[in-house]
């Protein structure tokens, strides 16, 4: 007999593994990807291609350097250059989207330890900078669909950017433009029925739970009903306009900066929700739900302190009046 | 279905966490077979947990079937008898199927199976006959944990319990030991939770099957409604497939929506949990007079030509056990002593079969076993399987840098290793392991103290 193989329990695991996530995620993006290059031609493709080989070979490189395992096979880096490339307008120069996937998988991800380590989301940290430093270049936005016309790229403004309260809607795409991305925006985030197909996908594949797209576009919709003084039309607009429907399906369920527990979750959304609408509402800023979910990411620790579950059979935690003293 | 339904309880309350594992209960329909008996036993002083007994035969003694050969005088402790008839040929350290070394007792088969005279009927007239009993004939939990059975029937008297909880979830894969009882061993089952309500008085008695075995739950049904005891406590509860809910704790909870403290027992809730097969010995125990020298174990697995259930003297080596299934159909890369999820991997085959071991499993090929090892991504499958409602990756790091108190805060000693962290972990991570080096380093904490 062969020597045997002695290990302690269980001797038996899921056959899930991290890649088969990664590769469920790749999968519910693709219908955005179709819908991007149907929207907005070919450079969407280029984009999107360049941003994950660059993120592989960032990913790649850094690891050598750092003389750790490689982990590119866990297929993370694609998810990173998909989404980064998804939150681009379809004008951005190329070598800007190197820039971004630097900063994304270089500075955010690997100096903080990588998969699992980095404590805001890679994509969302890598287009921030990229929005701070290429401003003009990042807000460059162009009409839908004339790219078949073989015309130079039409400038257009943002749904968002036009919606006003108690503004003039007419001018706006219809609300089925808005809902199959016939409008101006980045590449990825125009058509919410491509995102709600994914979204739909990850659900059935148990990659994610709803709670927080849930809780994060019903906060939204939530302040915009009561901001529009009861017009749902302006509230659907707020919806569908801008990246709230991409980043509250793909990026504020992003396993490594969001709160474990469903508590958790619940709260960092409706956090999410509340400063993109303020954002929305107040500040002087193209676009609120980067910087919300950045913002959340950031106090993800502080939730989840005060989130932690109960061990169970564990007697409620009683503080003392002088442990509270001395912390 | 419809029909077995009626009248069966379901769950009080649903248990968090847990997974949904493979049932693989290939064994479900094959009848308990009787093994020829060995030419040798090994019986260790310690099969169950507590202090370990003391030999009280020696070397060239010639002992009977149902004789007592060793005992201890400490209290959470059960007495071991011999299994075979024939002469003790060795009292020395011996290896056992988690790799410890124990002191045993080895006796050579004689081939006659001579029956021991001590073996007669207990006279059990009330509950100290009845606990006197239970110590007598070595019965520890025979669920796989092995907590000595009298001590767990002997409610001191200030502890007022009402529910007595049969066990007969079997939620771990593959093991179908507890089912044959059912279907094999009514006649048992039916006297011994009639025996534990009258002479314990629980005011409830609530039979747990998990509904996955509707076979099962059809004869508990006909036990529970008999018609000498119209009184209706005696209920048959179903329960959701889903592991760990076998576990005592899970179990109070389903059955009665109480939950145990952490550090306390189903005692302090009102609860006394005991497996099927345990509550069916003490029956025959009281008629017999026989002492725990035989078990049942389910035998299956990849690498097992033959996969049955086996009725084996308690001591036997596995590698008999083996042999007697048809050996193995393909090389073995893993033998396990228990389930899947909670049982002991075997270095070799020659370490005899324990009271509390209830299957033996040998697979050819261990493909969902070795998961390669990646970092954590957070994505919370441990926390949503932990029926105790831990957070397994914070303990992981808690436990490598070795900080006790934040363990003991974290809750690290209610974790019972049922193991569905590491079933779920897509990173592979051995979050089992890192819970036991967890306890450790509470317990070393304790002791430099």
């Amino acid at each position: 007999m062969k020597k045997l193989t002695v290990s302690a329990s269980p001797h038996v695991r899921s056959s899930y593994t991290v890649p088969d996530i990664m590769l469920d995620v790749i999968i519910a993006l693709v219908p955005a990807l179709i819908a991007s290059i149907v929207l907005f031609g070919f450079r969407s493709l280029l984009i999107t291609v360049v941003c994950v080989a660059s993120c592989i070979v960032f990913e790649y490189i850094s690891r050598k350097i750092m003389k750790r395992d490689t982990t590119i096979g866990d297929l993370s880096a694609i998810v990173t250059g998909m989404l980064l490339a998804f939150n681009l307008p379809v004008t951005i120069p190329l070598w800007m989207c190197v820039v971004g996937c630097f900063f994304a998988i270089v500075v955010i991800k690997q100096f903080f330890g990588g998969i699992g380590q980095n404590f805001v989301n890679p994509a969302i940290g890598g287009r921030i900078v990229m929005l701070v430093s290429f401003s003009s270049a990042m807000t460059n936005w162009t009409e839908p669909l004339k790219w078949k016309d073989g015309l130079d790229a039409v400038s257009t403004a943002t749904p968002l950017a036009s919606l006003e309260i108690g503004g003039n809607i007419t001018s706006l795409p219809s609300l089925l433009d808005m809902f199959l991305g016939v409008r101006g925006g980045c590449i990825g985030e125009t058509c919410a029925a491509a995102l709600l197909i994914g979204f739909v996908y990850l659900l059935i594949r148990r990659v994610i739970k709803p709670t927080i797209p849930l809780c994060f576009v019903g906060t939204v919709a939530v302040i915009m009903l009561i901001a529009g003084k009861g017009n749902f039309e302006f509230m659907l607009y707020e919806i569908l306009a801008g990246g709230l429907l991409l980043g509250a399906i793909f990026m504020a369920t992003d396993y490594a900066t969001t709160p474990i527990t469903t508590k958790g979750k619940v709260i960092f959304a409706i956090g999410c929700g509340i400063i993109t609408a303020v954002i929305r509402l107040f500040a002087n800023l193209p676009e609120g739900v980067s910087y919300s979910i950045i913002i959340m990411n950031i106090l993800v620790p502080h939730i989840e302190s005060i989130t932690k579950p109960r061990p169970f059979g564990a007697e409620k935690e009683k503080k003392s009046k002088k442990e509270e003293a001395a912390s | 279905m419809s029909k077995i339904a009626d009248g069966i309880l379901k769950a009080v309350k649903q248990v968090k966490g847990g997974v949904l594992v493979d049932h693989h209960k290939d064994t479900k329909d094959m009848a308990t077979v009787r093994i020829t008996p060995p030419e040798r036993v090994i019986l260790p002083m310690q099969q169950h947990i507590g202090a370990p007994c003391s030999p009280i035969v020696k070397v060239g003694d010639h002992v009977d079937v149902g004789q007592k050969i060793a005992d201890s005088d400490q209290y959470v402790s059960a007495p071991i008898h011999a299994s075979v008839s024939g002469k003790v040929t060795a009292v020395s350290e011996v290896k056992v199927a988690n790799g410890r070394l124990l002191p045993a007792i080895t006796i050579e088969n004689d081939g006659e199976m001579t029956l021991s005279e001590d073996i007669k009927p207990p006279k059990v007239e009330n509950k100290a006959d009845l606990i006197k009993a239970i110590r007598n004939s070595g019965l520890v939990g025979l669920g796989g944990a092995g907590f000595p059975s009298h001590v767990k029937f002997n409610i001191p008297d200030d502890k007022n319990i009402d529910t007595l909880i049969i066990n007969a979830a079997e939620c771990e894969p593959f093991i179908t030991v507890d089912y044959r009882e059912c279907i094999e061993n009514t006649r048992n089952i039916v006297d011994g939770v009639y025996l534990l309500k009258d002479i314990l008085g629980f005011k409830n008695i609530i039979i747990a099957v998990e509904d996955n075995k509707p076979d099962a739950i059809k004869i508990l049904k006909d036990i529970a409604d008999m018609d000498n005891h119209k009184d209706n406590a005696v209920k048959v509860m179903t329960l959701k497939s889903k592991y760990p809910q076998g576990a005592e704790k899970m179990m109070v909870q389903s059955a009665t929506g109480r939950i145990v403290p952490a550090g306390k027992l189903p005692a302090d809730v009102g609860c006394v949990v005991a497996n099927v097969g345990s509550v069916a010995f003490i029956a025959r125990h009281v008629r017999t007079g026989r002492p725990i020298i035989s078990r049942t174990l389910t035998v299956s697995g990849s690498a097992i030509a033959n996969p049955m259930n086996v009725r084996v003297p308690v001591g036997i080596e596995a590698s008999k056990v083996i042999d007697f299934c048809g050996g193995f159909k393909k090389d073995p890369v893993k033998i396990i002593a228990g389930g899947p999820m909670m049982g002991t991997a075997l270095i070799d085959t020659d370490v005899p079969i324990l009271k509390s071991n209830n299957a033996l499993l040998a697979f050819a090929d261990e493909t969902r076993t070795n998961k390669k090892e990646r970092a954590c991504i957070r994505c919370g499958r441990c926390v949503a399987a932990c029926p105790m409602n831990l957070i397994p990756t914070d303990i992981e790091a808690l436990a490598l840098s070795k900080d006790a108190d934040a363990l003991g805060k974290a809750g690290i000693m209610v974790c019972m290793e049922c193991g569905s962290c590491a079933y779920s972990c897509p990173a592979g991570k051995p979050l089992v392991q890192y819970m036991r080096l967890g306890k450790d380093v509470i317990r070393q904490a304790g002791a430099n103290k």
